[in-house]
């Protein structure tokens, strides 16, 4: 039950893919079933292993792009020079078996509460994942509070989960920033965030608010300053930086 | 051992005309993977210095221009990693450690190299001599970026590349053997790839 | 190469701690600063996993793969403190 300890020893599991959906041209959520799992919280994460025949192995961290309640599920990026980004959006089948050990993580996790405190989610790039997952979270738990995601992304055909993110019921503001290419007549934002956006679209600190800021370490570390430059309490300011190329 | 994942290659073993030239357990990279274990150092050019310590002090030190008014060769080298990389033919503009050592008395038997950042490594005088290692400023043909090292990095290809000290400040000569820091984690004192040492004991 | 943070290392911590450690506080022997482990600068790509303090950078934590089994120095801690709500 979210919020009480997994007790139970970590240790790698042979996860079947159920499903594997293309979210953008190079991003795909793989669905994964294993032998047992006790459930996630939002925001937490699974490692997973792959090992060649000559007994090569790979291991990288992806966050759990489902909700608690949904059956666990990983959005990776394809990195070009990724190693295992590669073998998990292109050869990756139904069916096939990887290594996974989770769920991981006690710090960059959200539970609905009882109070009201305002939501600040920042993404850059991939660290929308984790968030994604606190956003259905918050649908799924049936809570009210009010939530602004910030999105920063390359260009709209790279935002991943936008028919999801655009269709936000009420409660949940959803604010995107395209560093790289805008479309046509785009009156949204441009370019990286800086202060005069984080200004605006930053939930005043006097609310109370908690915020989540998930992506690589130069938007993290960016963003975190920025919200503490604007009196948000550091503690209020969870971080999760992804490597520099997106994933981790 | 864990079970194989279908599909997944990994790395390229050996290319076409690499025969011979990997150790074992490594794989040919075409890039240049940077591996660090803290900040990257940016020592200003003008307060830089190479210093060859011993018994504590000083026993000589070249300034930037001082380091590069000595004779320098380009030297072509396979490095290999004990993350499992190898690079075959790099390219190094850089001045022989007998240059620098051969301006000092000394019987030492081993150095220890010293770098901005804190970083140490060991090694046999032995090794550090007789042509088989260097201070290199450049890379490609281009001064050494810093990711990479630069100014100026040591270069002992014969030896896994954490041998090979980046951001090096000096060479600590001692007469007996000293752990460096991925020495004193469990890697291995010496570190010849192609007998695979790469942990202690190996 | 932009260092991460704890939160890279939880599944490692996990594994040598046997707890959820991306909330322990860790005090640096250094410098003084408590943080959680999530908040630590972490280097994974060396022969080992490096893990500095934010505040002063000093070494907090050398984890090394030694044969398959993990070599941990924490030597660089004053105090770590597993979060007794985990």
């Amino acid at each position: 039950m979210a919020g009480t300890a997994l007790r139970r020893r970590l240790t790698w599991q042979l996860a079947t893919a159920a499903a594997v959906t293309a979210e953008t041209a190079s991003v795909s959520t793989i669905a994964l079933e294993l032998p047992y799992w006790p459930g996630h919280r939002a925001g937490q994460h699974l490692d997973v292993r792959l090992t060649a025949e000559d007994g090569y192995r790979a291991e990288r961290s992806y966050s759990i792009a489902s909700a608690p309640g949904e059956a666990p599920a990983i959005t990776v990026e394809r990195l070009d020079d990724g190693e295992v980004s590669p073998y998990l959006t292109e050869e990756l089948r139904v069916g096939n078996q990887i290594e996974v050990r989770g769920p991981i993580g006690g710090y960059f996790v959200w539970e609905e509460r009882n109070d009201s405190s305002p939501l600040l989610l920042l993404a850059g790039g991939s660290g929308i994942v984790p968030l994604r997952s606190i956003l259905r979270h918050r649908d799924r738990s049936g809570s009210t509070v009010p939530v602004r995601l910030l999105y920063s992304a390359r260009s709209l055909p790279e935002v991943i989960y936008r028919a999801e993110l655009d269709r936000h019921g009420p409660g949940v503001e959803v604010i995107y920033t395209l560093t790289r290419q805008r479309p046509p007549g785009w009156t949204g934002h441009a370019g990286r965030v800086d202060d005069t956006l984080l200004a605006e679209v930053a939930w005043p600190a006097d609310r109370g608010p908690l915020a989540f800021a998930c992506g690589p370490t130069p938007f993290v570390e960016a963003v975190a300053t920025g919200l503490v430059r604007l009196g948000y309490p550091p503690g209020q300011v969870k971080t999760e930086r992804f490597g520099a190329t997106g994933g981790r | 051992m864990s079970p194989v994942t279908r599909g997944f290659h990994g790395r390229r073993r050996e290319p076409a005309g690499a025969e011979g030239r990997v150790p074992p357990g490594q794989y040919v990279t075409d890039d240049f993977p940077v591996l660090s274990a803290g900040p990257t150092p940016r020592t200003p050019l003008e307060v830089w210095t190479f210093s060859i310590r011993q018994d504590g002090s000083t026993a000589r030190s070249w300034s930037w221009e001082e380091m590069r008014a000595l004779p320098a060769e380009r030297v072509t080298a396979d490095i290999h990693c004990v993350t499992r990389w190898s690079k075959l033919d790099t390219e190094w503009d850089a001045v022989s450690v007998d240059t620098l050592l051969g301006q000092v008395d000394h019987d030492a038997r081993y150095v220890l190299a010293f770098c901005d950042g804190g970083y140490t490594t060991n090694l046999p005088l032995a090794d550090v001599t007789g042509g088989q290692a260097w201070l290199a400023f450049g890379y490609g043909g281009q001064p050494l970026e810093p990711a990479h090292g630069g100014p100026a990095r040591l270069l002992v290809p014969h030896l896994y590349f954490w041998k090979s000290a980046k951001w090096v400040r000096g060479l600590e000569l001692l007469d007996t053997d000293q752990p460096g820091f991925w020495e004193t984690y469990g890697y291995h004192d010496y570190g010849d790839p192609w007998r695979e040492q790469r942990y202690a004991g190996d | 190469m932009e260092p991460l943070d704890g939160n890279a290392i939880g599944g490692l911590l996990q594994e040598v701690f046997g707890t959820e450690m991306t909330t322990a506080v860790g005090t640096c022997a250094a410098c003084g600063a408590t943080a959680q482990v999530a908040e630590f600068v972490v280097y994974l790509r060396a022969p080992g996993t490096v893990v500095r303090c934010r505040n002063c950078l000093g070494l907090l934590m050398v984890i090394a793969r030694i044969r398959d089994m993990n070599c941990v120095d924490l030597r660089g801690l004053a105090a770590l403190e597993a979060d007794p709500g985990v």
